[in-house]
């Protein structure tokens, strides 16, 4: 029937018409999208690309230890940090930082992401927001609130020192130590704002089935409860190895110097020694490291929420 | 039991489970573990201890009132107003046309072009601190505010497009299409229609990049440590000194400028949804 009540002869002209006008306010609207994206783009041109390329043309100069950069292209930049084992342990304890600190982060935040998403009181929104709020703090501030936890004096020696249970204090900052457990707080928002929203598959139908059908509690968690929450702890995991792996802040105060990371080495290199060039080529290798992880998350992320 | 009953919710009543206060316990204290660097800061910014020590031997406000003497304080705290603010507005300039443009309209690469301007939050900030102070050293504009300033734009820019476009999504266009059809011209469909339905993710975008800028230390420090350091800047550099009590009263006027912007958040567009 359709096939008979084929568009007409006199039809035509006004179809063409509608095509004309169509591709005017494609046009017009073309023009409006374009005004409207150009600032935002132009904004990201100066204070985004600009930068980054210039840093990936600067990794190829030449630097010497007096701050003069020599224009040329060079790989030797690159050469230097991955054949020098010095540079191959800075960027193994980085790596290795970043796991544990992961791990750890993704063992504390689970349970506080596992009581909201279960949560059914009238303070769940307020009680999420106070999760993640620290997220708008300061770096420096919650660092520095750590020193003064850990610190010699802080309150963690001062206490054991008064209960009589340590005559000399601990060494909690200016090492690894200090940097872990400072960094494992800070990212805890992170990871439970990542768990929250990959636990969309946990519903309490599923464990109040397991446990009527007689399994046990610890079987309900480990069978049911912890399989369908896997997919968020990994992200969470991801997320919180990625940070780690590109904080500046809390390796510096923390670590008082002794923690070397690829980030503190970045600012070393250019602030202490002005080697301009060899600061560039160690952030690349930072960027490509976190975009090879990035990479992994967004593949998991998409196949999570598709 | 009988309310439980009627609704078929529960169809017994577990017997007392010592697991539940046990797990309830634990989420209390990791939530103390969370928030603990920042009470920490409250109780000795408050302690009448000369020097950091362990318990606090006395109450005493000495540490707030030493804090407007502090002249590097004050400068630091000047630099990052002035620095926020501008940061602010621009990145409001430039930001919620774009959200606009990425929700309203359909174009090729769309998906590209809001992957671009999301991407500065998924690089370190290091490594654009430093590619700001190689790229603003020819240009002479280490040490100043135009640099400052366009290095926080780029970190900032995202959340402004994330909050205008999560605010767009929960409306339909219909409104706008009505305007227009009534003959309101595209200024008047924008001020009187489209501003208001985005209003919660303007103002939601707008107070995150402020926060996000004030605390901002990284960048700052490679590109105006030692010309024109900002608050961040200076605490970092006295604490790195010495982790002593007077900076902790500087520190809860920054977690209380930071709550003042979690609270407007949390009121116009929930601070989960915001930060996603």
């Amino acid at each position: 029937m359709t096939v008979l009540e084929a568009p007409a002869a006199p039809e035509r002209p006004k179809a063409q018409d509608e095509g004309q006008l169509e591709k005017a306010t494609e046009r017009r609207n073309r023009r409006t999208y374009l005004a409207l994206l150009l600032p935002g783009l132009l904004g990201l041109l100066v204070s985004f690309v600009f930068p980054l390329a210039y840093m990936v043309r600067m990794s190829f100069n030449q630097g010497s230890p007096d701050g003069v950069i020599v224009e040329t292209f060079t790989l030797d930049t690159y050469i230097q940090p991955l054949t020098d084992p010095y540079y191959w342990k800075v960027t193994l304890d980085t790596f290795q930082m970043g796991v544990v600190v992961g791990i750890l982060c993704v063992i504390v935040s689970y349970p506080v992401a596992l009581f909201l998403a279960r949560s059914t009181s009238k303070y769940r929104g307020l009680l999420i927001a106070i999760a993640i709020a620290p997220l708008l703090t300061s770096a420096v501030v919650r660092t520095y609130g750590w020193m003064v936890i850990l610190g010699t004096n802080g309150l963690i020696n001062s206490s054991l020192d008064g209960l009589g249970l340590i005559d000399t204090p601990l060494e909690l900052t200016n090492n690894m130590t200090g940097v872990t457990i400072g960094l494992v707080e800070i990212f805890m928002p992170y990871a439970i704002l990542a768990m929250i929203s990959g636990f969309g598959r946990l519903s309490p139908q599923l464990e109040e089935a397991a446990g009527s059908l007689g399994a046990s509690k610890f079987k309900v968690f480990t069978k049911v409860t912890l399989p369908l929450c896997l997919p968020g702890l990994l992200t969470a995991f991801l997320l919180v190895f990625v940070l780690s792996i590109s904080t500046f802040i809390t390796p510096r105060l923390l670590g008082g110097g002794s923690v070397q990371v690829l980030a503190t080495e970045i600012y070393d290199q250019t602030t202490g020694l002005l080697n301009w060039p060899f600061a560039a080529a160690l952030s690349v290798i930072l960027l490509v490291l976190f975009g090879l992880i990035i990479a992994v998350y967004q593949r998991l992320t998409k196949k999570i929420g598709g | 039991m009988s309310s439980a009953n009627a609704t078929g919710a529960k169809v017994f009543k577990p017997r007392f489970n010592p697991a539940k206060p046990a797990f309830g316990l634990l989420v209390f204290l990791l939530y103390l573990f969370l928030l603990a660097p920042l009470l920490i800061v409250f109780v000795v910014s408050f302690a009448s201890n000369q020097y950091l020590s362990f318990p606090p031997e006395g109450f005493t406000l000495k540490w707030y009132e030493m804090l407007p003497e502090e002249s590097t304080f004050m400068e630091g705290m000047k630099v990052s107003l002035i620095v926020a603010a501008v940061v602010t507005l621009i990145v409001l300039a430039l930001g919620v046309p774009a959200a606009l443009a990425l929700d309203r309209f359909e174009f090729k690469a769309k998906a590209a072009v809001q992957s671009f301007f999301l991407s500065p939050l998924l690089i370190p900030s290091i490594v654009l601190a430093l590619g700001m102070v190689l790229l603003f050293g020819p240009l002479e504009l280490n040490n100043t505010y135009a640099g400052i300033i366009i290095g926080h734009v780029a970190i900032t820019i995202p959340f402004v497009i994330r909050t205008t476009l999560m605010s767009l999504a929960t409306t339909d266009t219909s409104c706008e299409a009505a305007a227009r059809i009534l003959g309101a011209g595209s200024w008047t469909v924008f001020r009187r229609v489209t501003l208001p339905i985005i209003q919660p993710g303007v103002i939601a975008g707008g107070v995150i990049a402020f926060i996000v800028s004030f605390d901002e230390a990284v960048i700052s420090l490679f590109v105006a440590e030692s010309g024109l350091p900002t608050l961040p800047v200076q605490v970092l550099r006295y604490v790195e000194n010495s982790a002593d009590a007077a900076v902790a009263a500087l520190s809860v006027i920054l977690i209380l400028i930071s709550l003042a912007v979690v609270v407007v958040v949390e009121r116009v567009m929930g601070l989960r949804k915001a930060l996603r």
